[in-house]
């Protein structure tokens, strides 16, 4: 059968489970997709002859206006359900790339965005995938359906293992639905930017505001070939107030050039797209916010393109393949990386997500075996091997 | 390993002066901050550093004992009750700041600091959000393990949001590094909130956040609860997302009245603090916003606290609402159900129906921003039936909040006290997921067993064939 792949796409979640539950008890693999945005990150595995993909599981099952809460299942896009919580004057705090209303290449879905826990720069104000999915219902390896948390925005009732599968790559079981905590859209926004030529002042300025009580809904970085800058962006009653003191305080950190922009809207969707890598390869890395000078003067080593999350110290570094070896020793010490876009010769030689074997590694495993004990979703594409 | 050995051992390991075992020592210990369940343990062993509690649960390991984490005791759902034939590791010995790293917006502590030293520790430019009442005397490994919420988490979120390291013993007593950066599962996130039940954290790195430029706190008094709940709901579809936005009924006005002397006016129906925080422009804006929206929506008087004396005041009251009420009657059962915010006043209306019907008196306190309600019900443990009645009213409540949509705690955690409730909100399927994972971080069932899950469960070999266990032939325990 090498080579023909069965693809399946269940429309209810009782179909999405019996493909697994089959699948286990004939011993196959299955590969679970959504909108396929993401289908080349993580390890190289051994190919599926089997294929799940969410494309029609794609209701809006709930939105409570009133309650800032709604219930997605997997498959829809996230920029369609983006369009319905905004006829209320809601969102969903989650601006990955590929997800954008206003982009045409918006296929990412809900259900892979959670999976891989893919952010963009809102998650400086209101966090990841994992900080705004309130609860879940998945399909175990076994084929088993299982929920967990609540659909209210404060619930401690048993484990919390939305938290678990978010992030998790879809090697734990299908993502059926997720349900979310919404915000209120914000009235207004603006952005002050202002831009350096020194890592370390660019740097320094991104931190002064990070420690400054003013609430920014995104503080990203932005840098190429030894110059960038910061990007601030406000959000409220009075954004451009408060932009216009932000501008100060970039000028008083020594940045030049600095502004104040309503019209911001391209700003940052030029900060998602830098995200995503077409022809090179996509390192993010993950350090401690004080060390951005650092990982911006690693990147200028290699070539890199950098845009990130400076409070958050989450950067992604886009370099040419040839160079990413040479990125990953340049960068500071305690550093975590992961290859997110590549060429699949380099996903075969460089393992991903780093292999560094412990007990948390060990733990993982454990939990791998314990929600998928036939190793049926995604065979390999995880840490580890898992 | 017999009881007496693993006392010597435990006393070797923590020094004889720190591993206590006279009934009356033990006594202490009995209860947390839920006095309706009371256990004595085998031992308390008092750990000094993250060293000794690992060869405590190592030496529990290896003597097949189970053991319970304790932190300051003022959990609120039975989660740190010793375990009889158990050893309880209380963590107070452990309250060292390790690390504050306001460059990186962080501070490493141990389990044992308080909720409050913590944002004492990077005050005056940062704070640490989630704030339990108990925020004075509770530990951080508490708040990990129970994933504590409080007055600001409708706006801040709740302790997972604020957790980005941890070092954790495993049942076993291996030691995990868990951060929240690294590649692989959410094995932090899922261990937040996990009861103890997981393992126990040693060391706890936290984000922490600047302080707001500006605070703005007002209290508007209301005839009844659904007008003040109709403020919320105007509040929160204006796109105004408070600090805080808290509720009393009452009953709860009356008592905390009586503690605090705030001046409260007694024929309120429901007393409404609202408090907006953030960039000045931002706060004065949706303040005034807010006051026009209270009035709008029924509110008779309207105080807003001129210094931070009179803020404090407002909060001093609200926060002494569960302990006034002895002021009320001797006892009260505390719940922590939680709503949709859209069906308060229908839920509201149902526990009225309720405690007229059982003939006591149910007082109100609730995060009104994120439907989290709770109910105080008051009962005389001298009348015969009573304390019964008043579990059964108790009971009675999480059900219609489970019912309108809701969940049965909200932030004091399922511990034994709500483990009976779990199957209102979680079918067989979900408890067996649930299981899953305390299999995987503890299959030996060491780490606080008998909380959470709602009968006792075995964790099967994984994978492997299936071989019946003798609690499974003896019908003690079943498996999933």
């Amino acid at each position: 059968m090498l080579g023909s792949i069965i693809a399946a796409r269940p429309a209810t979640f009782e179909a999405a489970a019996s493909v697994l539950a089959r699948a286990s008890a004939d011993g196959h693999t299955v590969r679970l997709r959504g909108g396929g945005t993401k289908l080349a990150w993580g390890r190289v595995g051994p190919e599926s002859p089997i294929e799940l993909c969410t494309a029609r599981l794609a209701q809006v099952v709930e939105h409570n206006a009133g309650d800032l809460t709604a219930v997605l299942e997997a498959g829809v896009r996230l920029a369609d359900a983006q369009k319905r919580f905004a006829t209320a004057g809601q969102m969903l705090a989650l601006d990955p790339p590929l997800a954008s209303p206003a982009s045409s290449d918006r296929n990412a879905t809900i259900g892979g965005i959670v999976a891989s826990g893919d952010s963009g720069p809102l998650r400086h104000r209101y966090g990841a995938p994992r900080d705004l999915v309130l609860g879940m219902t998945v399909a175990l390896g076994d084929g088993t359906i299982a929920q967990s948390g609540g659909k209210v925005i404060k619930n401690v009732a048993g484990y919390d293992l939305a938290k678990l599968f978010a992030g998790s790559f879809g090697t734990l079981g299908l993502i059926l639905s997720v349900n979310v905590r919404l915000h209120p859209e914000p009235l207004a926004h603006a952005t002050a930017l202002g831009a350096g030529g020194d890592p370390t002042t660019v740097a320094a300025a991104a931190r002064a505001l990070a420690a400054a009580p003013l609430e920014l809904d995104a503080l990203d970085i932005a840098w190429r070939a030894g110059r960038g800058g910061v990007l601030a962006r406000c959000a409220g009653a009075n954004p451009v107030e408060r932009a216009q003191r932000v501008a100060k305080m970039m000028r008083a950190a020594g940045l030049q050039d600095v502004d104040v922009t309503e019209d911001d809207d391209a700003l940052w969707a030029r900060q998602r797209a830098g995200q995503r890598s077409s022809a090179g390869a996509m390192v993010k890395v993950s350090a401690r916010p004080s060390a951005l000078a650092e990982v911006l003067e690693a990147a200028d080593l290699c070539g890199g393109v950098v845009v990130g999350r400076a409070a958050l110290g989450v950067s992604y570094v886009e370099v040419d393949p040839v160079a990413v070896k040479r990125l990953l020793a340049a960068l500071p010490a305690g550093a975590r990386c992961i290859l997110l876009d590549a060429p699949a010769e380099l996903r075969a030689e460089i393992d991903p997500w780093g292999g560094e074997d412990g007990p948390a590694l060990e733990l993982m495993r454990q939990v791998k075996s314990r929600f998928d004990p036939t190793g049926v979703c995604n065979p390999r594409l995880f840490v580890g091997g898992i | 390993m017999s009881a007496s050995a693993l006392v010597s051992r435990l006393e070797a390991l923590c020094g004889a002066q720190y591993v206590l075992t006279h009934p009356h020592a033990l006594a202490t210990y009995g209860s947390d901050g839920l006095t309706q369940y009371h256990q004595i343990p085998l031992a308390v062993a008092r750990p000094g550093t993250a060293q000794q509690v690992q060869a405590v649960v190592r030496a529990c390991y290896e003597a097949g004992v189970p053991w319970v984490a304790r932190g300051a005791g003022t959990g609120l759902s039975g989660g740190a009750l010793p375990v009889a034939e158990g050893v309880l590791i209380a963590l107070s010995r452990l309250r060292r700041i390790i690390a504050v790293d306001l460059d990186d917006s962080a501070i490493v502590v141990e389990p044992g600091v308080t909720n409050l030293a913590i944002s004492h520790a990077v005050s005056p430019t940062h704070f640490f959000p989630p704030d339990p009442s108990s925020q004075i005397v509770c530990s951080i490994g508490g708040n990990v393990a129970e994933n504590s919420g409080g007055a600001h988490c409708f706006k801040y979120g709740f302790t997972t949001n604020y957790v980005i390291g941890l070092e954790v013993v495993l049942s076993d007593g291996t030691v995990v590094e868990l951060d929240r950066d690294d590649p692989g599962y959410d094995l932090l996130g899922a261990f937040v909130g996990s009861e103890g039940t997981l393992g126990v954290a040693t060391r706890i790195r936290l984000r922490v956040i600047p302080v707001p430029e500006s605070v703005r706190t007002l209290v508007a008094f209301f005839d009844h609860t659904s007008a003040a709940g109709d403020a919320v709901t105007a509040i929160v579809s204006a796109g105004i997302v408070p600090g805080a936005i808290e509720m009393m009924d009452r009953l709860s006005i009356k008592a905390a009245e009586a503690a605090t002397h705030a001046g409260y006016s007694l024929d309120a129906g429901a007393a409404l603090i609202v408090e907006l925080d953030g960039p000045e422009e931002e706060c004065n804006a949706r303040f005034e916003q807010v006051m026009t929206l209270c009035s709008d929506a029924g509110a008779r008087d309207v105080r807003v606290a001129e210094s931070e004396a009179e803020r404090a005041l407002i909060w001093k009251t609200r926060k002494a609402a569960f302990a006034a009420m002895g002021r009320i009657a001797p006892a009260y059962y505390v719940q922590d159900g939680v709503i949709p915010r859209t069906r308060l006043s229908e839920v509201l209306t149902r526990i009225d129906e309720l405690a007229t019907e059982y003939g006591l008196q149910v007082a109100n306190v609730f995060h009104a921003g994120d439907g989290n309600l709770h109910p105080l019900v008051c009962y005389d443990s001298a009348r015969a039936g009573e304390p019964e009645r008043a579990e059964e009213l108790a009971g009675l409540i999480v059900k219609a909040c489970v019912d309108a949509g809701g969940s049965i705690t909200g932030e004091h955690g399922v511990g034994v006290d709500k483990k009976r409730y779990m199957p209102e909100m979680f079918a067989e399927p979900d408890l067996d997921a649930f299981q899953r994972l305390r299999c995987a971080f503890d299959p030996h069932r060491l780490a606080n067993p008998g909380k959470v899950m709602p009968t006792p469960r075995l964790c099967g070999e994984v994978p492997g064939p299936y071989r019946e266990h003798p609690l499974e032939r003896s019908g003690v325990a079943e498996r999933f």
